[in-house]
């Protein structure tokens, strides 16, 4: 009784982190840039795919795909942000969206294409297999570093763009980039180097997630959706915000498997409905 | 719902009932010609090709038309729009199975589900604006999606199937595919009509100065979440009509027409065509369903080749074709600069 409820709570708190770590950057990416990044749930799923690739083919393990994975998809981010989203500035921000969705629909074709519906298992790393009995409950290794350490980037993030120069930096750019670049700061760079970390985020929150979920072409877009969603609750614009929504409705949603598991799938979405009835600007954000 | 249309009406433009020498006039503009060429090419398609290909053509060149009235007019992207889509669809089968209506009145049932569904996610999506305006709407669009995987009366993963066509108003049977063709372009020239009318109108007018300056159509005294609600649900009820016609023709309601790939598929096939223009959306319709009938074989090639489709309209050519083809028309002959 309590072991499965503790079990789902534990399920929600899992999804919570990578939801709180997408959510992160796209506020990143949208905060600076103006684009609302479709392509992050793509972008996951090729952290996730670059990990199982690597594994399979050239035998890099977790720990360096940890590192590599997003760093070569931070790479590939900068270079769409310079060659592909730059042409886009000073338009309507929809077409920020619209371009993004189109590079979606080009990465999850050609994974679907060269790796078929089913899904691959990224093995747990051997540092972080069994687990340690709490008591109440089984608490699986590697579930708790997920939850650690996506609370430790969150709140790595947090600090640096609320706490440092260089987010002071970015804070200034999202208020106003003209100014900034007045003052003598590279802003084009600063673009391409958020929007390529912002990437790099996706990707690891995909390397994480390889060894929890199947590795699917198409594991990144439903799950951008609810991370949009779980956006429009939180409210654009507040960092802290989006993190402790994330959290909190990956919680609500494992709540939801527990006590009535039919409205898992759409809780968030039924929640979103609440939010914009009664607080519009969501529960974070500012109205603009 | 009162209209807020008939309250306050621009100097711009208020159609007029056409007397005689306006009529003439109108008979001898080369527009005038060039409708009537395409209703005629309208009237003479099932025997140029395929009926069904031709009433699938129509069917989403109806869905994109009444998607462009929200995003080309009143500036409004929509990322949810197959949920009116897919469940009128789906109201539609069940009507005819369950319900045994004829298809005149099951089609009208299924416009009526999407209109009020449109209705309730209007007055919520619209709260925002821009770009959380698109999120909210593919939320909303993801929770029918879920909703139609989990009902019984679904039929989950195989779709609603076995709608038979029945006879329209009790006498012509649909069964036959011309009759059946001349039903659904009735259906398209009426829900087409209404879109073109609706552009034209006072009503629309007021749409196009939200979408450019949205405080500024606020300041003088228009009511602008009523108009932008109207304007949806009158966008969500006729995206309906066309589901409920393709589940009428297709004789199904699948899954694929609630899913977010058919939301994106008519943002394409609107800034293909031309977003703000009467007639792109129509050809976008045709082109998009023409390359994913001839790439039928190609897999996941086509969502491949969609994308790149998508990137290349927003990178280089975001007027769409008929944008594009209407541009250099009034360069060249009527001397416009631009």
């Amino acid at each position: 009784m309590t072991q499965a409820l503790f079990g789902q709570l534990l399920v929600g708190l899992i999804n919570g982190s990578f939801y709180a770590l997408l959510s992160l950057g796209l506020a990143i990416i949208f905060g600076l840039l103006d684009v609302v990044n479709f392509a992050h749930g793509a972008q996951y799923m090729m952290g996730a795919f670059a990990a199982w690739m690597g594994l399979q083919y050239l035998g890099i393990g977790y720990w360096w795909a940890l590192l590599l994975a997003p760093a070569a998809m931070g790479v590939l981010g900068a270079a769409v942000e310079r060659l592909l989203l730059r042409r886009l500035r000073g338009l309507d921000p929809l077409y920020g969206l619209l371009l993004t969705f189109g590079l979606t629909l080009i990465a999850e074709g050609l994974f679907h294409q060269a790796y078929g519906n089913s899904g691959y298992s990224y093995p747990v790393p051997a540092a972080l297999r069994g687990g340690v009995n709490l008591g109440f409950m089984y608490l699986p290794l590697y579930r708790a570093w997920v939850v650690a350490v996506s609370l430790v980037v969150c709140t790595a993030s947090w600090f640096v763009i609320e706490r440092t120069r260089l987010g002071a930096y970015l804070r200034a750019g999202t208020e106003n980039p003209r100014l900034l670049q007045a003052f003598g700061v590279n802003v084009p760079l600063m673009f391409t180097l958020t929007y390529g970390f912002g990437v790099a985020l996706a990707a690891f929150t995909g390397v994480m997630a390889a060894p929890v979920y199947q590795v699917t072409p198409l594991m990144g877009s439903s799950l951008i959706i609810v991370v949009f969603a779980v956006v429009v609750i939180g409210g654009m614009g507040s960092i802290a915000g989006s993190i402790v929504t994330g959290l909190g409705l990956g919680v609500v949603e494992g709540l939801t498997r527990y006590l009535y598991p039919e409205a898992s799938s759409v809780v968030i979405f039924v929640i979103m409905a609440l939010v914009l009835l009664v607080r519009p600007a969501g529960l974070f954000g500012r109205q603009r | 719902m009162t209209a807020p249309a008939t309250r306050d009406t621009p100097s711009a433009a208020g159609p007029a009932a056409v007397d005689g020498p306006r009529l003439a006039g109108r008979l001898r503009s080369p527009r005038t010609w060039g409708w009537g060429a395409l209703v005629l090419l309208g009237l003479a398609a099932p025997y140029l090709v395929y009926p069904v290909f031709a009433m699938n053509v129509l069917c989403l060149a109806l869905f994109a038309s009444a998607f462009n009235l929200l995003l080309g007019y009143a500036g409004l992207l929509s990322f949810g729009h197959a949920a009116f889509l897919g469940a009128s669809a789906y109201a539609t089968g069940a009507a005819v199975k369950l319900a045994g209506l004829p298809p005149e009145l099951a089609v009208l049932c299924g416009t009526s589900v999407a209109a009020l569904l449109g209705w309730v996610f209007g007055s919520l999506a619209i709260r925002r604006s821009g770009i959380s305006f698109a999120m909210i709407t593919l939320g909303f669009a993801q929770l029918v999606y879920f909703l139609v995987v989990q009902m019984a009366w679904t039929g989950g993963e195989d779709g609603l199937q076995g709608i038979s066509r029945g006879r329209a108003l009790g006498i012509v049977d649909l069964a036959e595919p011309h009759r059946m063709y001349y039903f659904v372009f009735a259906a398209f020239l009426a829900g087409f009509w209404l879109i073109h009318r609706t552009i034209d109108s006072p009503f629309g007018h007021v749409l196009r100065a939200i979408r450019e300056n949205e405080p500024r159509a606020l300041s003088l005294g228009y009511a602008v979440e009523s108009y932008k609600l109207v304007a949806f649900v009158l966008s969500a009820a006729l995206s309906g009509l066309a589901g409920a016609l393709k589940a009428v023709v297709l004789q199904f309601a699948s899954l694929s027409d609630v899913h977010w790939h058919r939301s994106g598929e008519v943002i394409l096939m609107t800034l293909l065509g031309g977003m703000g223009t009467p007639l792109g959306p129509s050809v976008g319709a045709l082109l998009v369903v023409s390359l994913e009938n001839y790439l039928v074989d190609a897999g996941s090639w086509v969502t491949v080749i969609t994308g790149g489709v998508f990137v290349l309209c927003v990178l280089v050519f975001r007027r769409g074709i008929v944008g594009e083809v209407r541009a250099l028309v009034r360069r060249s002959f009527l001397g416009v600069a631009r």
